[in-house]
């Protein structure tokens, strides 16, 4: 027993212990963040503010004095629930989005395991949230909890199965399942990156982001907690800290899917220009620059994660939400034959396609796309778009909304 | 004791405590909680042993596909809201009969494999092949198990690691297994599956009148 205390022992209990806090604290604090950015996005969407008041500008302490009302509310088990179950649920859906965060690379090298089967075991794991949410809309002895729960296996049983099709595509063209490798290979411009690399690793996005979406059960495939119908689903009877937990491992998902597509499709933690080079660093910034290229890094693959998410929330707020029937017709009869079809043709694409194309398809594939985001952002930022002149509908009219001084003018 | 020994007893042991906790558990959704518990920490050991795609497999299809069904399919089936199973005396007498036996045959097995032992638990003993194989892919970057196992599926020389028949005891030096490729049978199972699956799709799929009147 001597031995457990021993300097090796004590060396890595410590760096796992503080990769661990690290990760937990970066999971916390994003959920914060997204709480936080998804009403504003809501807000917007909807033509109205969002949260505006606590802590001054933006609202940006919402979220925490949210947590805080969160933490001191009562934590209610219902008497007809199974206490077991209802107590276990939440941490088993937390536990298993955030032993995903485990194998994922936040920069090169910066990954608290790098395993050979990164995007395997990502997978795994991730598969293991539903588990809970299972357990949590059966134990909770109530209907609703009941229906919530039963949608969420059949849907999440269901999109698994494409979106791990999809997953397999990237890494037939990459020949590894290490993220790792994935990020080191997509150094250099964005036309390395391999959502641009054929037309199926291209169609393989798309449908691996439309299945991700489902398995976080964001909308428009929120049938687990369809208000409209279930009262709120699967955490009907939650209150309190248990709830937070569901939210908490919704974001962490949210932001683990995210980052499987940016690594696996949109070139890691690569910033897909040739910046550094004008300065004279190497492509790989943490070869160059060590632990300041590392960090700049990481930053680089949260803010493109963040960008992915804050898609999540444009399309949650933007779409309705469909029937459960549309959501496993979507899947089965479209989604699972697509993925099929692409994994079929990118292995004959590599296999039959003779290697100048190979090469050189990535280039057209990768102007046109920009061609087109170049365009939208040009349609978006060139058109006239004037503030309302009369107050904004369902908002106060006081200092600080942004309509205020037009309305006192006029 | 390494730390790796102190993991694997503490996994190990809550593996154990679980997977008695899934028999005497008489709800049958709490014995499918149980059963995650046990099912995790046989994948946590294969992570402990170095095994990672195995793991990752078994997380993936027994927690991911077939614990959801169960809890799928009592849902689906219940008539009260919480089933519980009652078991007589002679399912007792029944099971752990068979369950006995079947730890005897394990026990005896290993027992008798004449060079059993935790290969990856023990890092310093190199003298025997297999965990001089099993060293060299681990310190290889990363760990190489799932690069190990696709080589060797294919049967691609030097990949399968030199190993004695289980069981058997040689007086010698350890026979050197020959490459063996494993793509066609494992094609062969994958094919088996597939037909399985779209026979269960037919079997299971809404039964139409013909001819079109309801």
């Amino acid at each position: 027993v001597s031995d457990l205390f021993s300097a090796a022992f004590s060396a890595s209990a410590l760096l796992a212990i503080v990769s661990a806090v690290l990760l937990v604290t970066f999971v916390a604090v994003s959920a914060v963040f997204f709480i936080w950015l998804e009403r504003k996005v809501a807000g917007r969407i909807q033509d109205r503010l969002g949260p505006t008041r606590v802590g001054g500008k933006f609202g940006w302490l919402q979220t925490i004095a949210d947590g805080l009302k969160l933490l001191v509310k009562e934590d209610i088990i219902p008497a007809h629930a199974d206490h077991l179950l209802f107590r276990i649920g939440p941490y088993i859906a937390f536990c298993g989005s955030f032993l995903a965060f485990l194998a994922l690379p936040f920069g090169n090298g910066v990954v608290a395991l790098n395993l050979n089967v990164a995007v395997f075991y990502m997978l795994a794991v991730m598969s293991s949230e539903v588990f809970g949410i299972i357990l949590a809309g059966y134990g909770s002895g109530s209907k609703w909890s009941l229906f919530g729960g039963m949608r969420e296996a059949a849907q999440v049983v269901s999109y698994e199965v494409p979106m791990a099709i999809c997953v397999v595509i990237p890494v037939i063209v990459a020949g590894t399942m290490n993220l790792n490798a994935f990020g080191n290979d997509q150094t250099g411009g964005f036309w390395q990156w391999y959502v641009f690399h054929d037309p199926f690793t291209f169609g393989a996005f798309w449908t691996y982001f439309t299945c991700a979406t489902a398995s976080c059960k964001r909308a428009p495939f929120d049938l687990a907690e369809a208000e409209s119908e279930l009262v709120a689903g699967f955490h009907t009877e939650y209150s309190g800290l248990r709830w937070s937990f569901f939210f908490m491992a919704e974001y962490a998902s949210m932001f683990a899917v995210s980052g499987i597509a940016i690594l696996l499709f949109l070139g890691g933690w690569n910033i897909g220009l040739p910046v550094w080079e004008l300065f004279g660093l190497p492509p790989d910034l943490s070869a160059g620059l060590g632990w300041v290229g590392n960090v700049i890094n990481v930053l680089v693959f949260i803010i493109k994660c963040w960008l992915l998410v804050f898609v999540m929330m444009w399309v949650r707020w933007t779409l309705p939400r469909l029937r459960i029937d549309q959501v496993m017709m979507t899947c089965l009869k479209y989604l699972l034959p697509l993925s099929c079809i692409l994994l079929f043709c990118v292995s004959l694409w590599q296999l039959l396609v003779p290697p100048a194309v190979l090469r050189f398809w990535k280039y057209p594939m990768a102007a046109i796309c920009m061609l087109g985001i170049l365009g939208m952002v040009w349609r978006i930022v060139s058109s006239r778009n004037p503030p309302p002149l009369t107050g904004m509908p369902g908002v106060w009219n006081m200092p600080g909304t942004p309509t205020y001084e037009l309305t006192k003018k006029a | 004791m390494s730390l790796e020994t102190f993991l694997f007893w503490a996994i190990a042991s809550l593996t154990g405590l679980c997977a008695i906790a899934v028999v005497v558990t008489q709800n049958i959704v709490r014995s499918a909680m149980w059963l995650l518990f046990a099912l995790a920490g046989t994948a946590g050991i294969f992570f402990l042993l170095g095994a990672d795609f195995v793991g990752a497999t078994q997380l993936l299809v027994y927690v991911g596909g077939t614990l959801v069904l169960v809890v799928f399919g009592v849902m689906l089936t219940a008539q009260g809201p919480f089933i519980t199973m009652k078991t007589g005396a002679a399912e007792w007498a029944i099971a752990s009969f068979v369950g006995s036996l079947l730890l005897a045959v394990l026990t005896f097995s290993i027992l008798n494999a004449n060079q059993f032992h935790f290969a990856a638990l023990d890092p310093q003993r190199t003298d025997d092949p297999v965990s001089a194989h099993q060293q060299r892919m681990s310190r290889a970057e990363g760990s190489m198990s799932s690069m190990a196992l696709g080589e060797s599926l294919l049967g691609i020389e030097g990949a399968t690691p030199p190993a004695r028949l289980s069981g058997a005891r040689f007086a010698g030096a350890a026979p050197i297994r020959t490459p063996m490729a494993y793509l066609l049978p494992f094609e062969i199972v994958s094919v088996h599956l597939l037909i399985v699956l779209i026979g269960a799709a037919y079997l299971a799929r809404a039964k139409r009148r013909r001819g079109g009147a309801s």
